[in-house]
């Protein structure tokens, strides 16, 4: 169980979740700062993420897209707000159109990512804030399958390989 | 790829919730008639607002069923509708899932850099 705790407010639209790692912060970071570990755990199994750039910098964007299971793509962008090796990152996270441009829909989900070495390894807490239950829900759709499907296979196939 | 079925809400009722949720003084609202009924001149009277504005934010909670109002007298109360509640919270939970998974797939890819 890496999951430590997770904290939800209804009310304020927000989700809290910490887990715990046996990796030092640096070695954790790594899988925010580089997008090819990126892309091995952000899309659910059956919708594995693709980024296609990241710009890892405060300001800078990333784009990216999800591929599900009938070969159809969701695209989605991310903006870093802050960014502050290996303790701490935010950033906006959105959906694009077929092109990568973001939607100007509003479905922006801001996510604050910190990273404290004080345990042995490493403690992350990661909290989302909704602008909207549309947001949420699309969010929740797109990642649902995860929710039945879960952990299964994934985690063995990743080990298995060299 | 869209299940509205997920969390028993549909779309647009679920906008409603949140869209009610976003105002603090309506938040304030929920939090108080959840333990107990109010009548909304009684919530007026909390607020440094007109009643007119109070009477807005509650109808904005009853149109997304958050709150439901009775008339007893010359009393209009106001009760929260817990059952509203708990289905935001199970959109939380199905989101929670979400990084339940991305979580672990982050610890397998950490794994395997310690083995290698």
């Amino acid at each position: 169980m890496t999951v430590v705790e997770t904290h939800k407010d209804p009310q304020a639209l927000t989700l809290t979740i910490k887990a715990e790692f046996t990796a030092t912060p640096d070695k954790v970071w790594q899988v925010w700062a580089d997008p090819r570990k990126l892309e091995r755990w952000w899309g659910p199994p059956t919708w594995p993420a693709t980024f296609t750039s990241h710009d890892f910098v405060p300001g800078g964007r990333a784009q990216y897209y999800m591929t599900g299971p009938e070969g159809e793509k969701a695209h989605g962008w991310w903006e870093f707000v802050t960014i502050d090796a290996p303790t701490g990152l935010e950033f906006d996270d959105g959906f694009a159109d077929q092109s990568g441009a973001p939607q100007d829909d509003g479905l922006v989900t801001r996510a604050v990512v910190k990273l404290d070495g004080a345990f042995p390894g490493t403690l992350m807490t990661i909290t989302s804030t909704f602008p909207s239950a549309q947001a949420m829900e699309q969010l929740v759709s797109m990642g649902m399958e995860e929710g039945i499907v879960g952990a299964l296979g994934q985690v063995d196939a990743i080990l298995a390989e060299d | 790829m869209y299940n509205h079925m997920v969390v028993g809400m549909d779309t647009d009722h679920v906008d409603r919730v949140f869209a009610a949720l976003a105002d603090r003084t309506r938040r304030d609202i929920v939090r108080r008639v959840l333990h107990e009924q109010e009548s909304v001149s009684a919530l007026a009277r909390r607020y440094d607002m007109s009643f007119a504005a109070v009477q807005k934010h509650v109808a904005v909670l009853e149109r997304a069923a958050l709150v439901t109002k009775t008339t007893q007298g010359r009393e209009r109360l106001v009760r929260g509708n817990v059952e509203a509640i708990r289905a935001a919270a199970r959109l939380l939970d199905a989101y929670e899932e979400i990084w339940r998974g991305r979580i672990d797939r982050i610890h397998a890819l950490l794994d395997e850099g310690e083995d290698a």
